[in-house]
């Protein structure tokens, strides 16, 4: 025979108008509230039994009620019938079927309950990060925070930040953070260096909600991980070296990402923490520590993290870096960089590509040092003013990275080691005519170009490469599509 | 989370609240146990690995003349680029044909 089973919480007017007929039907009631707080209850309407404790909310996490009171009709671990709120013939009927006489005489014939428990938004994200533990979706293990620890010095002193506060990672902002994406928990992301660390969707999850990241930037989050985890990009030398440069995120198409003005600044959360995000799971994943691992003389502030978006909005001479790079045009991707600390190159004067092309290579030509040729990359970063020129006399992307590779060429005999009293530059040994030409970079697609920044300013930015192509990182770019 | 800093309604309040469960954000992989150095005697073959960075050869060189002269023979070994971590097959090669190994560094 079924069971009816009633579900109550203590606060809640209807569960009081109907509980004394659950009582007197002898019917079993389980409340969501504490033993204080029920046993008061019970008293305050003279109930004969007091009503059991749902401990854990075990049965409320299971049927998932919207209100209580809510009856339902168990038949073992099934349910073969409910009513929630008070629907005076629904539960007559329901009872019936049970074999229960039950006199609801008197009260409304239709009232509507109270909000399940599981319905407070703290208990429900406490109920969803203990359903993803059981079923094995997050396999993380526990750290506590001691109750008179202050947990962000707690993070701080376990090594697992990058000198700012970071977001403690309860289970339920993990979880919460894990909606973003459609991937599994358990799926790999990338093994990452130096050490080797397995990121899987949750562990990037644990990083980026470290990191601030509100949820929506966790697909190009993972991404980005995908990307600086391929080979080519030689994130462990990247991270070893003594070179100032870090990971840059170029986000081209995703909602949500500030493209205009202060777009490098400080300000738009979600390019600030995806580039964090990125650099924690660097840290904690693959266990590259500044200082120890991390070499780097001097580094750079965004070695915090790096990120920007492009502006592809009507204003865009080009569609986006990723879509140029082989990711479908209208999917979002991202590309990853090597790079240092960006520059401000000022032209204020040009208004045809010609002569904003000079400028612009001129600063391209100081990347590392003028010396140094063919082992260096660059990103252009093109602002709005410097945009429209190019825009409005049709260039395109790779129209202007061939014009600034032919312009960064300089005479041998001004590279080579000695020359200007600088011992950095060619062998001699190398110079048979001090007239050749010799390019800065190893060819036009080696200068990476992006467009973003606010309307106003005569100005593009130019961030220097690391050691370039097969012997160093090579740009990489990904759609963020798998990882939505 | 972490001490009541308010002024307290009721002795309860200043109960300490629960300890902070928090999620690990590394790989969790465990420390490599310590393990003491195999006993070895004077090494005979040694190999010299340049990272190849600029004049790394330089010292390298005179590295090799100095263990030369002791007596060792000497392997000059190299890893493709300073930026990447040797390959297998190199750490292997070196494994199994010389007793030691000097990394340079250059710059």
């Amino acid at each position: 025979m079924p069971e009816l089973v009633a579900l109550v919480k203590h606060d809640c007017p209807v569960c009081d108008q109907v509980l004394p007929a659950l009582d007197a039907a002898d019917i079993r009631v389980l409340s969501q509230s504490g033993a204080q707080d029920t046993e008061a209850q019970a008293a305050r309407l003279g109930l004969r039994a007091v009503p059991e404790l749902d401990l854990d909310l075990e049965l409320s996490a299971r049927l998932d009620p919207d209100a209580v009171p809510t009856l339902v009709l168990l038949d073992g671990a099934d349910e073969r019938g409910r009513v929630e709120g008070l629907d005076r013939q629904g539960m007559l009927d329901l009872a019936a079927r049970a074999g229960v006489e039950l006199n609801l005489d008197g009260l409304p014939e239709i009232r509507p309950g109270c909000a399940s428990l599981t319905r407070d938004p703290e208990v429900a994200a406490r109920l969803a990060a203990r359903r993803a533990r059981a079923e094995g979706r997050i396999r993380s293990r526990e750290l506590r925070v001691g109750e008179l620890e202050d947990p962000f010095e707690a993070l701080h002193d376990r090594g697992l930040t990058d000198g700012l506060p970071v977001v403690p990672p309860t289970p339920e902002r993990v979880v919460a953070m894990l909606d973003h994406t459609s991937r599994d928990p358990q799926d790999v992301v990338g093994v990452v260096p130096p050490y080797g660390g397995e990121a899987t969707v949750e562990k990037v999850a644990v990083n980026a909600v470290m990191a601030g990241c509100e949820g929506p930037e966790l697909p190009v989050v993972l991404a980005a991980v995908e990307a600086v985890c391929e080979e080519t990009f030689a994130m462990h030398g990247l991270l070893a070296t003594t070179h100032p440069a870090g990971p840059l995120i170029v986000v081209s198409g995703h909602p949500g990402f500030h493209s205009g003005v202060n777009v490098l600044g400080q300000g738009d959360r979600a390019s600030m923490t995806t580039g964090r995000a990125l650099q924690l799971v660097v840290r904690n994943i693959g266990g590259g520590r500044p200082g120890v691992e991390d070499r780097a003389t001097h580094g750079q502030a965004g070695k915090l993290g790096m990120c920007f978006a492009e502006r592809l909005d009507d204003t865009a001479p080009w569609p986006g870096l990723a879509q140029d790079r082989g990711v479908p045009p209208g999917e979002p991707g991202v590309t990853v960089m090597a790079l240092e600390a960006p520059r401000v190159i000022v032209d204020q004067l040009a208004r045809d590509p010609e002569g904003l092309c000079a400028s612009l290579a001129m600063a391209l030509e100081s990347v590392a040092t003028p010396r140094l040729r063919l082992a260096f990359d660059a990103m252009l970063l093109v602002g709005p003013e410097h945009g429209r020129v190019f825009r409005e006399a049709g260039w395109s992307r790779a129209q202007v990275q061939q014009r600034l590779h032919d312009l960064t060429h300089s005479p041998a005999g001004s590279l080579v080691r000695g020359a200007d009293g600088s011992p950095e530059g060619i062998e001699p040994k190398w110079v048979s005519d001090p007239d050749m030409p010799v390019a800065k970079f190893a060819s036009a697609d080696r200068i990476l170009v992006a467009y973003a920044g606010g309307d106003a300013g005569l100005f593009s930015m130019v961030f220097g490469g690391w050691a370039a192509g097969e012997i160093g990182s090579a740009p990489v770019t990904r759609s963020i599509q798998p990882w939505a | 989370m972490g001490v009541t800093t308010r002024g307290p309604a009721s002795a309860a309040t200043w109960r300490p609240a629960a300890p902070l469960r928090i999620l690990d954000p590394t790989a969790e992989r465990d420390a490599a146990p310590e393990r003491p150095l195999a006993p070895r005697g004077e090494p005979r073959a040694i190999a010299l690995v340049d990272i190849r960075k600029p004049r790394g050869d330089v010292f390298l060189d005179e590295l090799e003349r100095l263990l030369r002269e002791r007596g060792h023979e000497v392997l000059r070994e190299g890893k493709p680029t300073f930026t990447k971590p040797a390959p297998q097959d190199l750490r292997r090669d070196i494994a199994q044909r010389c007793d030691a190994v000097i990394e340079a560094l250059a710059d």
